[in-house]
């Protein structure tokens, strides 16, 4: 009675908090208590989970260690480092399943093969030899990704391996082989020792898979692999036959799937060119010099006098924003505008930062009220009446070529028309191209202005350059 | 429970989750990503379960409930943390 009804019961009642946890995901006014419906959703699933268990002194230690290490990364974690944060909790939870599903096969393997007919071993194998493929993927994919994002040495350059692609898909059919000859043994040892050959397979195909994508494509790495996460444990679920499992690892999987989808639509380009495309240099590269001669750079005085009068300056960010921590200097600067008189907005494209939303995030922190940070799609019918466009370590996102050159690497891709405000003025280091490795002509616009420097640095010189008006 | 209704009902879970999920503003999609990442540490409950077994796949399944854990707990809590961070300015004050 109790194992039998009530605990699938409270499982259901867990999934459905977590749907009603999503669905306040909806406004940042109920968020809050959405995720803390989402948490109240796991505690009672693992309270019931609990009561039938043995063996305690293993399970105390265990989460005990678990929590520590999860609740000092969650307190310690910079805003800024938020992208290797959610890449390294990615692996976790690929890592767990892997490690789950192959627990599950060595204690209850056996059992289930006694006791049920053999259709249940079957899937409970399948499910088992998908959870290592897709686990090790995402555990060793996300642990690249990690290394990427905190720019640790050794991941700066990808390394590279010739007929990448072929060698990726022979390790894939060799995985694959590898899960059939599992699903079909009939001894319990060699089942163990081909679910070892599937993880191991699979971890390379992870590395393999990450190791050549660049910077600016983590957005969409990033969501990838949290899809991946939540796919690994929904397989999970399948081992051992449980629905809160393929429930909550299905909706991780959907939210990651939805991201990836809408990262993919703000850079027009498909999954498949992001993972394995090459983005080739445009026809331009050549004619940067010629493109820039009109350049004009001017200094923190210069741009004080022409906040002074402006109505409605937007701010664009992008990575810029964050490796210079300029977010707090920008917050500064905006509510010195609003006390002159002006309107201040942040415009946000979906793919600037390092992960979706990141823009949104270190605005928030350094206190931007959330009805300032726009949409692309609801600044951009507006950009005309923008007395002031500052865009701050974001480049492709603002890059005319998108619309106007059908050859280029990034035509097509929605952009911020900041080129359509009265006056734009870059902070930028230098002329040199963002990630996608073309000139940008709105730097040479006849109403755009350069101000060269680092973002934190300019952005404070503006703001005292403002103060002694 | 029937085989039959459980799986109207995971279906529906799922069709409903997805149209929950697409309904999360931009604004908000990083602490979603990270709400996902607890959410996905889910399979502590079979690490557990596995944990409690005497055999030789309980150090895997220490190993499992470690990372699980660090997944709910890091994930529900930084997710919390971000989320306390958007605000309407005016109304934080009241609120304080």
């Amino acid at each position: 009675m109790y194992s039998s009804v009530i605990v699938p019961l409270v499982y259901l009642l867990a999934a459905v908090l977590f749907i009603f946890g999503l669905k306040f995901m909806a406004h940042p006014r109920t968020a809050v208590r959405g995720n803390l419906f989402g948490a109240l959703g796991m505690l009672l699933a693992v309270l019931i989970t609990l009561i039938d268990l043995v063996r305690f002194e293993f399970i105390v230690g265990g989460v005990l260690v678990g929590a520590v290490v999860g609740g000092l990364l969650a307190v310690k974690i910079q805003m800024t480092a938020m992208p290797q944060l959610v890449g390294l909790f990615n692996g976790f939870g690929g890592g767990a399943s892997v490690l789950v599903a192959g627990a599950s096969m060595l204690v209850v393997g056996s059992e289930v093969a006694a006791s049920e007919a053999g259709g249940g071993l079957y899937v409970m194998l399948t499910a088992t030899a998908l959870s290592g493929l897709i686990g090790a993927v995402t555990f060793w994919g996300s642990l690249v990704a990690f290394g990427k994002l905190q720019e640790l040495d050794w991941f700066r350059k990808p390394f590279h391996v010739p007929a990448q692609q072929l060698i990726n898909a022979l390790l894939l059919l060799a995985t694959l082989g590898l899960a059939v000859w599992m699903i079909t043994s009939d001894s319990e040892m060699a089942r163990g020792w081909l679910y070892l050959g599937i993880v191991l397979l699979a971890s390379v195909l992870g590395v393999f898979l990450v190791n050549p994508i660049g910077g600016a494509d983590m957005p969409v790495v990033i969501a990838l692999l949290n899809s991946y996460s939540g796919l690994a444990a929904a397989a999970t679920g399948f081992v051992i036959d449980n629905n809160v499992l393929i429930i909550a690892g299905s909706l991780v999987g959907a939210s990651g799937i939805i991201l990836t989808q809408i990262m993919c639509k703000a850079m027009n380009r498909s999954l498949g060119n992001v993972l394995f495309g090459v983005l080739d240099a445009g026809g331009l590269a050549g004619s940067a010099d010629e493109m820039y001669a009109t350049v004009r750079s001017t200094s923190a005085d210069d741009i004080a006098m022409l906040l002074d009068g402006a109505q409605r300056v937007v701010f664009v960010p992008g990575y810029g924003m964050a490796v210079a921590q300029a977010q707090h200097a920008v917050r500064d600067l905006g509510r010195m505008i609003e006390d002159r008189g002006g309107v201040v907005e942040y415009a946000i494209h979906p793919v600037a930062g390092r992960m979706p939303g990141h823009m949104n995030v270190l605005l928030a922190e350094a206190d931007v009220d959330y009805e300032q940070l726009k949409e692309m799609d609801e600044i951009n019918p507006t950009m005309g009446t923008v007395d002031v466009a500052i865009v701050l370590g974001a480049n492709d996102v603002v890059n005319p070529l998108a619309r106007t050159d059908p050859d280029s690497p990034i035509a097509g891709m929605p952009i911020i028309d900041v080129d359509k405000a009265r006056t734009v003025i870059i902070i930028k280091r230098s002329l040199s191209p963002g990630f996608a490795g073309i000139p940008n002509p709105l730097f040479a616009a006849d109403n755009a202005m350069m101000f060269f420097g680092d973002g934190q640095k300019a952005i404070l010189d503006i703001v005292s350059a403002v103060k002694e008006l | 429970m029937p085989a039959a209704v459980l799986l109207v009902f995971v279906l529906a879970c799922a069709v409903l989750g997805y149209r929950v999920i697409a309904a999360v503003p931009p604004l908000l999609h990083t602490p979603l990503m990270s709400g996902m990442n607890a959410l996905s540490g889910i399979t502590l409950l079979v690490a557990l379960s596995a944990l409690s077994h005497e055999e030789p796949g309980s150090l895997l399944a220490l190993a499992a409930v470690v990372l699980a854990t660090g997944n709910v707990v890091g994930g529900f809590w930084v997710t919390e943390r971000m989320l306390r961070m958007f605000h309407q300015r005016g109304k934080q004050e009241a609120e304080e």
